[in-house]
């Protein structure tokens, strides 16, 4: 129950990009198609998890001083790990997501949940709140990608809902994700602070 | 203080360790994916071929350019039908563009293929597909750069530009001029 509480937690209450505003370079970076915007949220989720988990289990034996320093290298390891892996088994996506996966070192999103969340709670909890934040993230740049998507090419998730040429180009590019995310956060703000 | 170097030293150390292993996992997967993308890209360019285009590669220098272009003859039967040529152009809006374009043995255009670029999502990004859209001059598939002008109609050329991505259209054209010097050049060297 309580871990269900903190993925819910994750998701709505501190939903990293509707309310903590946190990530916004990757957020406002990769989400001009939803299926980029999708694998960007599951990838910063998959190393969110890892360097949750592992800043939890050396939390004790970390002096204080030198904390910053050993999740920064944590993260930076899980992030190096995982390009590798993207470049081995999904080239195609690796090549999409370009410079954006080794910038998750940066996410703020990761550091702030190894200092707020992972250093002063277990293994466990701080897996789910990895979970709940990463889907969270996920949840968002998948919503921006559709909307921006649908917007500016008359698609959501490559198939054609409308012709393209009704379509509006400012959506996909950045100026476009400034405006969908001041609407989606909106609307996020509305419907959870009823 | 002696806490902290330990510390800080063996979760180094650790890290290192951790991607060592990790690279050395994955080496061989990156490389066979990075060369499984150009054989597609080079089959995708050329006329019908029986020949392995890779295993014949030569590197031809074009004066004036930076670096080599690779080129991949292709035969069929032991006769020589087209080559691919791997260019490139360094005029884009943001960053190199990498393109392969396929010649027929007289060095008309087959087809191209991107291989990694940079340019504007929805402006620039649409040269994967523009310059082989039948609409108006967009097409640049069956244009022999010996005899058509392979320019935009902007500068006194025969190829519509991308609208509002003359740029990228440049330097796709530019790298298409110089991919059919190289293949011109290694043309000549198989005769002499």
């Amino acid at each position: 129950m309580k871990l269900l509480n903190i993925i819910y937690n994750g998701l709505v209450r501190e939903n990293p990009t509707f309310v903590l505003l946190l990530g916004m370079c990757p957020t406002l970076g990769t989400t001009g198609s939803a299926i980029t915007g999708m694998s960007m949220g599951l990838a910063t989720m998959a190393v969110l998890i890892c360097s949750n988990m592992s800043v939890s289990a050396v939390r004790r034996i970390v002096p204080a001083a030198v904390r910053i320093p050993v999740y920064i290298v944590l993260i930076a390891t899980f992030v190096s790990a995982l390009q590798m892996l993207m470049a081995a088994y999904l080239p195609a996506l690796n090549a999409t997501l370009g410079i954006f996966i080794p910038l998750i070192v940066v996410n703020c999103i990761l550091l702030g949940r190894a200092e707020a969340f992972a250093s002063r709670n277990g293994v466990i909890a701080s897996a789910a709140d990895g979970i709940g934040i990463g889907l969270g993230f996920t949840v968002a740049l998948t919503l921006l990608g559709a909307c921006r998507e649908f917007l500016g090419t008359g698609k959501v998730f490559g198939f054609e809902i409308y012709p393209e040429t009704y379509g509006s180009l400012i959506f996909v590019l950045a100026p476009g994700a400034f405006i969908v995310l001041g609407l989606l956060m909106a609307v996020f703000k509305h419907f959870s602070t009823r | 203080m002696l806490a902290m170097i330990l510390v800080l030293t063996s979760v180094g150390i650790l890290s290192g360790l951790i991607l060592g292993w990790v690279h050395s996992l994955t080496e061989g997967p990156v490389e066979e994916a990075a060369r499984r993308a150009r054989i597609e890209a080079i089959s995708q360019v050329l006329p019908p071929f029986d020949n392995d285009p890779s295993a014949s590669v030569v590197d031809i220098s074009v004066s004036g350019q930076p670096k080599p272009f690779r080129v991949y003859p292709a035969t069929e039967g032991g006769r020589f039908v087209g080559a691919a040529v791997e260019s490139y152009s360094m005029d884009g809006f943001s960053g190199e563009i990498d393109i392969i374009y396929g010649f027929d043995a007289e060095g008309a255009v087959v087809d191209y293929h991107v291989m990694h670029h940079a340019e504007t999502p929805g402006l620039g990004a649409k040269m994967e597909q523009w310059f082989r859209m039948p609409e108006g001059h967009r097409s640049v598939i069956g244009l022999n750069p010996a005899t058509a002008r392979v320019a935009v109609t902007k500068d006194g050329g025969d190829v519509d530009a991308i609208t509002a991505a003359t740029i990228t259209s440049r330097a796709f054209l530019g790298a298409l001029r110089e991919a059919h010097e190289a293949f011109e050049i290694y043309k000549k060297q198989q005769n002499s």
